[in-house]
């Protein structure tokens, strides 16, 4: 039988991908955007694996508002990438210096 | 049985499409395999009884979230090539961090299973309801006890839709946009002209 263990091997498996993702593609932000989205995916594997072996949907619930939040840092980032790109014609976050930050 | 394996086909496709997705060398392949991941993520909750999350990750993220993305990466003129120069220089770094953190989360998984960490039970506010289907128990949740935090995701939504369109946006020169209150305010007197031309004169316009 199924047991919570399997979710939550699953969901390190798939954060831990993610976070790889980002130190690999570091040069190309779209890579790291779609790593980001697999690392919230992880987590709301594990909101909703704990929410349904608990008999408790508040998992459920949470896992709703990350999917909204997702939804918008994809918007939000997105939005910016285009912008930059119109600016400087590339892509590549290493050398972002604009703000001399 | 069959839910083992299903479960067992879920979880390796979602594993594996997560890895392609950070190693293709396209980023249109990428996104493809995020859809994949999604899918299959999708099933994986369909397993454990939370229809209306899996259908919502179907919805949102590969109907809007993955559109947006493969709309992006297409739109762009990239040179991906460049962008994967330090792909190998990253490596080991990249790996042993994520070594670590996976050594980590194992550590933590089996302090669980050896009955060290005690998770805790829910409180029953939230229980599902007896014999609903997962829509209505989450419905019956949602719209009461948190109405205002779904209100405020509503305005999460609507702050980064505004975001995006004033990021985006820019004015363009040299373009006739239609002035309204222009038309509306032209008068047959001075639209129109009663003349009368000489023979074989002509009008001048």
């Amino acid at each position: 039988m199924i047991g919570i263990e399997h979710y939550i091997v699953v969901s390190s498996i798939l954060f831990v991908l993610g976070v790889l993702g980002i130190f690999l593609n570091r040069k190309n932000i779209i890579v790291i955007l779609m790593a980001i989205e697999l690392i919230l995916l992880s987590v709301n594997i594990n909101f909703v694996a704990f929410s349904a072996f608990l008999h408790d949907l508040v998992g459920q619930i949470f896992a709703m508002f990350v999917l909204t939040v997702a939804a918008g840092e994809a918007a939000v980032g997105l939005a910016i990438l285009v912008i930059y790109f119109r600016a400087r014609g590339s892509i590549a976050v290493d050398d972002v210096n604009r703000m001399k930050g | 049985m069959i839910q083992l394996l299903a479960f067992y086909l879920f979880a390796a496709l979602v594993v594996a499409s997560g890895l392609l997705v950070i190693l293709a060398r396209n980023p249109v392949h990428s996104v493809l395999w995020l859809i994949l991941a999604f899918f299959n993520a999708a099933g994986l909750m369909i397993l454990i009884g939370a229809e209306f999350i899996a259908m919502l990750l179907v919805i949102v993220y590969v109907g809007a979230v993955a559109v947006l993305f493969l709309f992006v990466v297409m739109m762009l003129d990239i040179d991906f090539a460049t962008l994967r120069a330090g792909l190998v220089k990253n490596f080991p770094l990249g790996l042993s961090i994520a070594l670590i953190l996976l050594a980590e989360l194992v550590l933590g998984l089996g302090a669980n299973s050896a009955g060290v960490l005690h998770l805790g039970v829910a409180d029953g506010n939230a229980a599902p309801l007896a014999g609903a289907p997962n829509i209505e128990a989450i419905g019956a949740v949602l719209y009461s006890r948190y109405l205002f935090l779904f209100e405020a995701a509503g305005v999460v939504l609507l702050v980064a839709m505004i975001g995006a369109i004033v990021l985006t946006h820019r004015e363009r020169g040299g373009i006739k946009p239609q002035n309204i209150s222009k038309q509306v305010a032209r008068r047959p007197e001075e639209a129109t002209v009663n003349t009368q031309p000489e023979v074989g004169k002509g009008v001048s316009l």
